[in-house]
C-alpha cells in the first residue's frame, strides 16, 4: 500500500526533527516558574499494600509465643488450673499416654477408622460425582438426592448406623464415610461441569474415544476442585471421627477425650485435642503434596 | 478428497443462523470464510468437521482420503485447545494414542512434526510457559501429526497480536507450499482471508448466505509483492461487508 508507505516515512522524519537535547533541558522547568532542580521531586508512590509476602518465620513465633504466654500465665498462677492447666502438663499427659503404650492402640483405633472411612468414602463419591456429570440420567435421578442427604449431620444417623453395620467399627467407619462421600460428590460432579468445554470438543474432533475423553480431559480437568474437596471431606471426616468415637468406643482420640472429660482429667483432655490438631496438619501437608503431585501443570 | 457443503441451512431455535450455504473445497484448496460477527461462519464449520448437525442440507466427502490420513477433518480452534496438564510432546502424542501409536513410532511422528513447526527444543515445555504464538504452533503440531486431508480453521490467528499473526501467517503459507494441504479457514480479518485465501466466501449478517464468492489467482508466494493487486480485491471484499458489519454491529446478541 503505497499510502501507507508514505506515511510512515513522514512520521520518521518528524520524530527526527526534535532535537533530544532541547527537550531533555525544557522537561525539568515546567510549572509555576519555579527554576531548575528546586522542583524535583519523585513520583510519590502508592502501589503498595495489598500484595502478600511470604513470611516463613512467623507462624511458628506465634505458636511458640501464645504456648509461651499460656505456660507462663499457668506457672504465675494468673491462669487457675482449674480453668486450663498448663502446656507443660498436658504434655506430661501426653508423655504418660506414650510411656504406658495406650497412645498406639488409641491412634491405631481411630486412624484405621479415618482412613477406611475416608478412603471408601471419596473413592464411592468420586465414581459417583463422576457418573452425575457424565450420564444425564444419574444426574437427573441422583443429584435431588444427593442434594436432600447432604445437609443431614451424618453423627445424627450414627444410631441408625449402628442398627444396620452394627456396634462394632461398622458404625462408625459408615459414618465417616457417609460423611467424606457427599462433598466429594459435589466437588467431583462441579469440577467436571467446569471443564473446559473447548477441550472436550478438541478431543472429538481428533476423533478420540469416550474413554479417552474422560481419562484424558476430563478427569485431569477436575482434579484441582476434586483436591480441594478432599480437603473439605478430611476435615468432616476428623471431626465424625471423634464425634462416632464419643459415642461408643473403647479406643480412639474421641474415647480418650470423652474419658478424660468425664474424670474431669483436663490435661489429658488438652493433650487429645492437641494430637487431633496434628492429626488435621498431619492431613493437610499431604493433600498438599498430592496437590503439587497432580497438579505441577499449574504453576 | 473433496469436501462438498450442499444447501446447509440451520437455526439455534428462534434464531435463524445460517440459510442455504453451498460450497466445495478442493484437494489443495484454501478456502476462506468471512462475515461479520455472529454470521454463524463458526458453526458452518462446526458442520463441516462433523461437530454438529445442519438442521437442512449436508455435508459430503468425496472421494477417499488418503490412506496414510488418521484423522481426515482436523481442526485448528482460535483458543488453541492444548490440555494445560501435559507437555508440548504430550499434546502431539494425546491424538496419537487412540490411534494406537506408541513408543518408537510416536516418538518419530512427534519428532518430526515438532521440528517441521520448529517447536524441537520446546518438546518438555508446558503450555502455560509458551506465548500464544508458541501454543498455536503446538496446535498446528498437533494437527500435523494426524496427517488431516482438510484443515479446519476456526479463527486460528485472532487470539494473537498483530506480529505474530505476521509471523505465523507466513508460517502457514510455507507449511501450505510444503503440504498442499485444503483447508476452511474462518477468519474475520480480511488481509488474513487475501494472503491465505484460494477462495474466498463472505457471508452476510446472521442469517448468513453467501454474499459472495471471490476467486484469487494469484499464487499464494507471489502476494507478498503483488498487495497493490491484493488491496483492490480487499477493498471490493470490505465494499460487500462493511454494510453487513455496520447492521451486525447493532444486533443484540444472545446465540453463540
Amino acid at each position: 500500500m503505497p499510502t501507507e508507505s508514505r506515511d510512515t516515512a513522514l512520521h520518521k522524519e518528524n520524530w527526527r526533527e526534535v532535537p533530544l537535547q532541547k527537550t531533555t533541558r525544557r522537561a525539568p522547568d515546567s510549572g509555576k516558574g519555579g527554576s531548575g532542580k528546586g522542583d524535583l521531586r519523585p513520583v510519590p508512590f502508592r502501589g503498595g499494600g495489598f500484595t502478600y509476602t511470604p513470611r516463613g518465620l512467623i507462624s511458628p513465633l506465634v505458636f511458640i509465643a501464645l504456648i509461651g504466654l499460656w505456660e507462663l500465665g499457668s506457672q504465675t498462677g494468673f491462669i487457675s488450673p482449674i480453668a486450663l492447666p498448663a502446656p507443660s502438663a498436658a504434655f506430661g499427659a501426653f508423655v504418660d499416654l506414650v510411656r504406658t503404650g495406650t497412645l498406639w492402640r488409641h491412634l491405631e483405633a481411630s486412624l484405621f477408622r479415618l482412613i477406611v472411612g475416608w478412603t471408601l468414602g471419596t473413592a464411592i463419591g468420586v465414581a459417583v460425582g463422576l457418573a452425575i456429570a457424565l450420564f444425564s440420567v444419574m444426574r437427573a435421578g441422583l443429584s435431588p438426592v444427593v442434594s436432600a442427604l447432604f445437609p443431614i449431620p451424618k453423627i445424627a444417623l450414627l444410631p441408625l448406623f449402628i442398627v444396620w453395620f452394627g456396634i462394632g467399627e461398622g458404625s462408625k467407619v459408615a459414618t465417616i464415610l457417609f460423611g467424606a462421600f457427599f462433598p466429594t460428590v459435589i466437588a467431583t460432579y462441579g469440577g467436571v461441569d467446569n471443564v473446559d468445554r473447548n477441550l472436550i470438543r478438541m478431543g472429538q474432533s481428533f476423533g478420540l474415544s469416550w474413554l479417552s475423553i474422560v481419562r484424558k480431559i476430563i478427569i485431569p480437568g477436575a482434579m484441582p476442585a476434586i483436591l480441594s474437596g478432599f480437603r473439605i471431606s478430611a476435615s468432616i471426616a476428623i471431626v465424625l471421627l471423634v464425634a462416632a468415637e464419643m459415642i461408643g468406643a473403647q479406643f480412639g482420640i474421641g474415647a480418650y477425650i470423652l474419658m478424660a472429660g468425664s474424670l474431669f482429667a483436663i490435661e489429658q483432655l488438652i493433650a487429645g485435642v492437641a494430637m487431633l490438631s496434628i492429626l488435621g496438619l498431619t492431613i493437610s501437608w499431604l493433600i498438599g503434596r498430592a496437590e503439587r503431585y497432580f497438579l505441577t501443570w499449574r504453576t | 478428497m473433496e469436501l462438498r457443503i450442499e444447501a446447509v441451512s440451520h437455526d439455534y431455535g428462534e434464531t435463524q443462523v445460517l440459510r442455504d450455504i453451498s460450497f466445495s473445497v478442493a484437494p489443495g484448496e484454501i478456502v476462506c470464510i468471512i462475515g461479520p460477527s455472529g454470521c454463524g461462519k463458526s458453526t458452518l464449520l462446526r458442520f463441516i468437521g462433523g461437530l454438529e448437525r445442519p438442521d437442512h442440507g449436508q455435508v459430503l466427502i468425496a472421494g477417499e482420503p488418503p490412506a496414510d490420513s488418521l484423522n481426515p477433518l482436523t481442526y485448528i480452534f482460535q483458543d488453541f485447545a492444548l490440555l494445560p496438564w501435559r507437555t508440548v510432546e504430550g499434546n502431539v502424542s494425546l491424538v496419537l494414542e487412540d490411534h494406537g501409536i506408541r513408543g518408537a513410532q510416536s516418538r518419530a511422528i512427534i519428532a518430526d512434526v515438532l521440528a517441521r513447526t520448529k517447536l524441537t527444543d520446546f518438546a518438555r515445555a508446558w503450555p502455560r510457559q509458551l506465548s500464544g504464538g508458541m501454543k498455536q504452533r503446538v496446535a498446528i503440531a498437533r494437527a500435523l501429526a494426524v496427517r488431516p486431508a482438510v484443515m479446519l480453521m476456526d479463527e486460528p490467528l485472532s487470539a494473537l497480536d498483530s506480529q505474530t499473526r505476521e509471523l505465523l501467517l507466513d508460517d502457514l503459507i510455507d507449511l501450505w507450499k510444503r503440504e498442499r494441504f485444503s483447508a476452511a479457514y474462518v477468519t474475520h480479518n480480511l488481509a488474513e482471508a487475501v494472503r491465505l485465501g484460494h477462495r474466498i466466501m463472505v457471508l452476510s449478517r446472521r442469517p448468513g448466505r453467501i454474499r459472495e464468492l471471490v476467486s484469487i489467482d494469484i499464487p499464494l508466494d507471489e502476494r507478498p509483492d503483488r498487495i497493490v493487486e491484493l488491496d483492490k480485491v480487499q477493498r471490493r471484499l470490505w465494499e460487500a461487508m462493511r454494510d453487513e458489519a455496520r447492521a451486525a454491529d447493532m444486533e443484540l446478541s444472545d446465540a453463540d
